[in-house]
């Protein structure tokens, strides 16, 4: 199992468009990858559930990957974060 | 008189009766069935037409309010993929043998209560979302359809909430506006009124108790308030300022009709994209210089027969009539096994976005294509004739396709009948084999016209209605850029024009950059003709040409925006 914490640098949080990309970039990989931010975890496969954490610009959240690619699964999730959401 | 105030959500003012619009919903009733294994298929094949649904609502959508307010419906598709709301009804029908609806309606407010429970607004609005998704699959479910939305009059629309399918469902030119007891200025009735330019008013808390079929209403989205039966000074004050908005509607207007010229004095062609007479009217309206690119499905879609030429001839006179001298670009029958129409008995394909459409399917069709070239040409006996032919991929189409109109020509002139003897000739470049060879296309043309929706999907090999892979479609790829450079410097190479029909030509961002690249037409749907011409006027071709050359140099869509914001100011 992999795990990272990271904080979101997007101004809008994992709202709208980065939360959709963010997803869409969870589910290319088959490990099971969750965020946790505030005492909840959701799986980053699910736009609800990410939708449903709140999730603001400057928070800080956690990403947990397990699976046969889950190096793979953090670093491009990291990636896109970093590169603020290709925006 | 009677004043509701509420969230001002789009300016503008609306004064004209009401229309109270109920969603046609009946909160679903928990039942157990007796075979949930087919209640399960049941349920999976209501979500699949939903989402295929969902993708036409989008198209529509892109069409009419734009990309980025479209996108809601985009998230949509997202959801009905979710496993967080799947599983739950999944799990229900399955372990507890509720029947489907139901099942979809308690995920859906489950979820959705959980987005209400968020401080921030915009997570709040989501709720709205998720319980739109799960309406349209439960109405799938129950076989209804959706409210009432049969306007007998223009009118205000009041509504405790409206989801954003309910917003595009309503006839455009008979909503004058949104009044909504609730919601904010983040929900998608705000988002999308705003991008259809009509006032609304969210979030009010409560409609009208008692509204008379006589009642006369005010709705000033400025000031956030609905007035319900006027005082007469009231009234007469609001309808000075009506007048007043109108007036600076039309200036705008008004400069629409000016032609776009750039600070140092070159003139650009600003036209529209229109697929019928309904279009061509309000193109003319909003001050287009012609047509860029007239889609001719429509006499094949809206009716079930192939239609013969006499037919075609009234529609294309109609719509070329509208335009008098103005340059009119008529773009061949496009269309490929993707469109259900069993009357042209299309072959079923695997893949028919890479199979037999456009040019293609018109050479194994002259049954259709013929009837088609004798129409235009004939129709366009006394207009600024363009020809144009869609999915060129190699130049031995366009000598393929020239030699048949030329046929069509002199079997015409045998027959005695009157025709455009001297019609341009030009193609669509959106494969990117024609974009790439453009230099030796050139010489076979008189115009170019980039179609950059299709050549961008091409390019990056991404289905723009594939939310997965969405993200890779936009025309401010370097890919794209690089590719329109080219086209552009092949067409002027060999002395010909070269314009744009895809949705980049009414793009603001893109614009600049398309007018620092050399584009000389610019074609885009109507409305966003006004806006512009307006930026046109603001840029100097040096400028353009500075800013142009640090795009192509960007690494991504997100760069090229900044760039172009920063240019701004």
């Amino acid at each position: 199992m992999k795990e990272i914490q990271i904080t979101i640098t997007h101004p809008v949080g994992l709202h709208a468009r980065p939360a959709a990309r963010f997803v869409q970039t969870a589910k290319k990989f088959a490990s099971d990858v969750n965020v946790s931010y505030c005492d909840k975890t959701k799986s980053a496969k699910s736009i609800l559930g990410i939708l449903s954490m709140g999730v603001n610009a400057n928070a800080q959240i956690t990403i947990q990957a397990n699976g046969a690619d889950e190096e793979e699964a953090i670093k491009a999730l990291v990636e896109l974060i970093e590169s603020n959401f290709g925006e | 008189m009677q004043v509701l105030k509420g969230i001002p959500a789009s300016k503008g003012i609306a004064i004209g009766p009401g229309f109270i619009y109920r969603a046609n919903e009946a909160t679903p009733v928990r039942r157990q069935i007796p075979d949930p294994q087919a209640e399960l298929e049941r349920f999976r094949s209501a979500c699949k037409r939903a989402i295929m649904d969902l993708r036409e609502v989008y198209e529509e959508a892109v069409k009419s309010v734009g990309q980025e307010a479209a996108e809601i419906f985009q998230a949509h598709q997202m959801m009905l993929e979710d496993p967080e709301l799947i599983q739950g009804v999944e799990d229900a029908i399955l372990n507890e043998r509720v029947v489907a609806d139901y099942a979809m309606y308690e995920a859906g407010e489950t979820n959705a209560r959980v987005m209400e429970s968020l401080e921030d607004p915009y997570f709040r609005a989501r709720a709205a979302d998720v319980r739109d998704v799960a309406r349209r699959v439960q109405r799938i479910l129950q076989g209804r359809s959706g409210g009432d939305v049969n306007l007998s009059q223009p009118s205000i629309i009041l509504a405790e909430d409206l989801a954003p399918s309910d917003t595009m469902q309503f006839k455009r030119s008979l909503i004058l506006g949104f009044f909504t007891a609730r919601g904010g200025t983040t929900s998608h009735a705000a988002i999308l009124s705003k991008a259809m330019g009509i006032p609304a008013v969210v979030g009010a808390g409560q409609l009208p108790q008692a509204l008379k079929n006589t009642s006369l209403l005010i709705l000033d989205g400025d000031q956030g308030e609905l007035v319900i039966d006027p005082d007469e000074e009231t009234l007469a004050q609001y309808h000075a300022q009506q007048v007043q908005q109108q007036d600076r509607a039309r200036q705008e207007i008004s400069s629409a009709h000016q032609p776009a010229i750039t600070r140092d004095g070159r003139k650009v062609e600003v036209v529209a994209n229109i697929g019928n007479l309904r279009d061509a009217e309000d193109a003319v309206a909003s001050g287009a210089e012609g047509v860029g690119l007239l889609r001719t499905e429509f006499s094949y879609i809206e009716q079930n027969v192939v239609p013969d030429e006499k037919t075609l001839i009234e529609a294309y006179e109609g719509i070329f009539s509208t335009f008098g001298d103005y340059p009119v670009v008529v773009r061949t029958l496009d269309i490929g096994g993707d469109k259900e129409m069993p009357h042209l008995q299309l072959p079923v394909e695997s893949n028919p976005f890479l199979g037999s459409r456009g040019i293609r399917l018109c050479f194994e069709r002259p049954d259709l294509f013929i009837p088609q070239l004798r129409a235009i040409l004939r129709a366009g006996v006394k207009t600024r004739l363009c020809i144009m032919f869609p999915m060129v991929a190699v130049a031995d189409e366009v000598r393929r396709a020239k030699g048949i109109l030329k046929e069509c020509m002199q079997a015409l002139a045998s027959e005695g009948l009157a025709f455009n003897h001297h019609p341009q000739v030009g193609i669509m470049v959106e494969v990117p084999s024609a974009a790439l060879c453009a230099d030796q296309l050139a010489k076979e043309v008189d115009f170019f016209s980039i179609g950059t929706n299709d050549l961008t999907q091409y390019t990056l090999a991404a289905d723009r209605t594939n939310s997965s892979v969405a993200h890779l479609v936009s025309a401010l790829q370097p890919a794209i850029l690089r590719l329109i450079r080219s086209v552009i410097e092949a067409g002027h190479a060999a002395g010909i024009w070269v314009g744009m029909c895809g949705e980049m030509a009414g793009d603001e961002t893109a614009i600049p950059i398309l007018l620092g690249l050399g584009l000389d037409e610019f074609s885009m749907t109507p409305p966003l003709i006004p806006a512009a011409k307006e930026i046109i006027r603001q840029w100097d071709t040096g400028q353009a040409k500075r800013l142009a050359e640090q795009a192509l140099a960007c690494e991504t869509p997100g760069e090229v925006k900044k760039l172009v914001a920063e240019w701004r100011g």
